[in-house]
């Protein structure tokens, strides 16, 4: 009898569920994975270097495009760690906004990763109902940011702009429909974007039910995710892990809880743990971890309401000048052109400042050598470590689990190409 | 006795019929889809689309030429070169934008003094040849002229924040 021998199989970067550009090379015992090999690099863009080049604040529109699901939590690593160079604060109603988007982020990155990786193992209709979601909450990124995706919003001392006032509505000319029906598109939109976002949480619970309605206990869905890609709580640890497939193994450790930074440790959350480490149990955590956000966005809305006040800080060697100030006032002028053009100088230092993103630990890491730009920036991007585990979490399961396991490591190119 | 209701719960496909349910709940209800390019989203007056080049209300453009968003462009995707004209005041002679290279991320108009390069609410636009990515100073003051009255309107709708 001849003998049978494994043959490797090229799994992207074009397949469909390979988020991205991830290319898997698979050894294969008949549709069992005997050993699988990731592939990356194919979206590196060269931001660490590209750092180097430019000053301070121009870094800030291209860690949008780092993890592009979680933009502004990327922005907020950044910013931390040049604050913690310069050993400036943010006002205190910039640190409750940050805390909002940085929520407002992470529901959009559960329900992107929700939607897709239902999408994979092949539920439809979920991701049709979490896109529907989200595009409220792109909403909130465009109005207060002008931008959908790339914000670019949070700045070193605080945030470019305060909320606006007004929350952009459905023009008539643009929506060919009758005046009742266009009435009620515009019905949430009336007031600011606070009203906006405060009745979003209020209808939002009702619609993770609806999510978990579709999964939670359908029998497809478990029989898919129950059990696969196991990794037990000191695997998880010694692999490096961080974040929801962290905390999926049992580990209680979260970076806003752990060390709070921005308004967290003013607002009231729970942080979910799972119990096997499994798919499973990584999808329960994120959708409580969606509930969660929820409530610590609902918080702050509160608070934000009630706290009108600055949201960058008064030094203008480190933030522009009021533009009224910038036109008539020589000082102010003078500020605004060194800004952007120069930039500020840091003292010279090491500084690593991590932020709890959607995926994990996201880190950045700068040195300064007393410049206006840093001399070098790491960044930790929490999904390297998670594809890392991909031959671990592989091995022993069939060829149509792996699609599982990439979606569970809801990993993002943009961050571990970097 | 727990053993047997999910007995009869895996039986009779509760769980399915469950989501069956909602989803008949959603073909029945009304529909949310806008219908792009008949219908469109609400746009804020922050949005960031395709740069303009504004002009003074005498026809003068507003650009004097300080380069200031040349220096903070992340993207590198600004070019200028400037020179006195005939009448000693200082303008552009070239201002070209790489839309190949823009990111989009609104520091030019935030540096721009005279508030004379700014985004503009156009998002569609498309390129049928080679270079014609560049947009040059013509291209983009006609791109100005076009939408002046809703560029001012965000202009001002945004002073109170910037």
């Amino acid at each position: 009898m001849p003998e049978i021998r494994n043959y490797t199989l090229n799994f992207g970067p074009q397949h469909p569920s390979a988020h991205g550009v991830l290319r898997l090379v698979l050894e294969m015992d008949g549709e069992v994975i005997e050993r699988s090999d990731p592939h990356i690099g194919l979206l590196h863009r060269g931001t660490e270097k590209l750092a180097e080049t430019k000053p301070y604040n121009q870094s800030i529109p291209y860690m949008d495009r780092l993890d592009y699901v979680s933009m502004m939590q990327n922005e907020h690593a950044y910013v931390l760690a040049v604050e913690k160079l310069l050993g400036i604060e943010a006002p205190i109603r910039a640190q409750y906004i940050r805390t909002m988007f940085d929520e407002i982020t992470r529901i959009l990155n559960h329900m992107m990763w929700l939607g897709t990786h239902a999408l994979d193992i092949g539920a439809m209709t979920v991701f049709l109902y979490c896109f529907r979601e989200r595009e409220d909450l792109m909403d909130c990124y465009e109005a207060v940011s002008g931008a959908r995706m790339h914000a670019a919003y949070y700045r070193v001392g605080g945030v470019y702009r305060d909320l606006p006032d007004e929350m952009p509505r459905f023009a008539a000319s643009d929506l060919k429909r009758d005046k009742s029906e266009l009435d009620r598109l515009n019905e949430n939109r009336q007031g600011s974007l606070l009203d906006f976002i405060e009745d979003f949480t209020d209808r939002f619970p009702g619609c993770v039910d609806e999510y978990e309605t579709l999964l939670t206990e359908n029998r497809i869905w478990k029989q898919r995710t129950v059990g696969i890609g196991v990794v037990t709580a000191d695997r998880a640890k010694a692999l490096g892990f961080t974040g929801p497939m962290l905390r999926g193994s049992g580990v209680e450790w979260d970076l806003r809880k752990k060390q709070p930074y921005a308004a967290y440790d003013k607002v009231d959350f729970d942080i979910p743990v799972g119990l096997n480490g499994d798919c499973y149990d990584r999808y329960l955590v994120r959708v409580e971890e969606i509930r969660q956000s929820n409530r610590i966005i609902r918080q702050c809305v509160d608070w934000l309401r009630e706290n009108p006040g600055p949201v960058m800080v008064e030094n203008h060697k480190i933030a522009p000048p009021k533009r009224a100030a910038m036109k008539s006032d020589m000082e102010g002028l003078i500020h605004h052109f060194k800004l952007f053009s120069e930039g500020y100088c840091t003292p010279p230092g090491e500084v690593y400042a991590a932020v709890e993103a959607s995926k994990g630990e996201f880190g950045v890491y700068i040195i300064s050598d007393g410049a206006n730009k840093p001399y070098r920036l790491k960044l930790r991007a929490p999904g390297f470590a998670h594809l890392m585990a991909m031959d671990e979490m592989a091995k022993g399961h069939m060829l149509a689990d792996v699609v599982a396991l990439i979606g569970t490591m809801d990993v993002v190119f943009g961050e571990i190409d970097r | 006795m727990k053993v047997f209701i999910d007995y009869i719960r895996s039986l009779f496909l509760l769980e399915l019929l469950k989501g069956l349910q909602l989803t008949g709940r959603y073909l029945c209800a009304k529909k949310f889809t806008i219908q792009y390019p008949e219908e469109r989203a609400p746009m804020s007056p922050r949005f960031r689309g395709l740069h303009a080049q504004r002009r003074y209300e005498n026809g003068e453009e507003r650009c004097i030429a300080c380069k200031l968003c040349e220096a903070t462009c992340p993207a590198l995707a600004i070019t200028i070169e400037a020179a006195p004209r005939e009448d000693g005041s200082r303008r552009t002679t070239r201002y070209e934008i790489d839309l190949f290279k823009c990111i989009f991320c609104g520091y030019c108009e935030e540096s721009c003094p005279v508030d004379a390069i700014v985004e503009s609410r156009t998002y569609e636009y498309c390129f049928e040849n080679r270079g014609e990515n560049i947009m040059t100073k013509e291209q983009l003051l006609a791109h100005g002229d076009k939408h002046e009255v809703q560029l001012a309107k965000d202009l001002e709708a945004q002073a109170p924040y910037r």
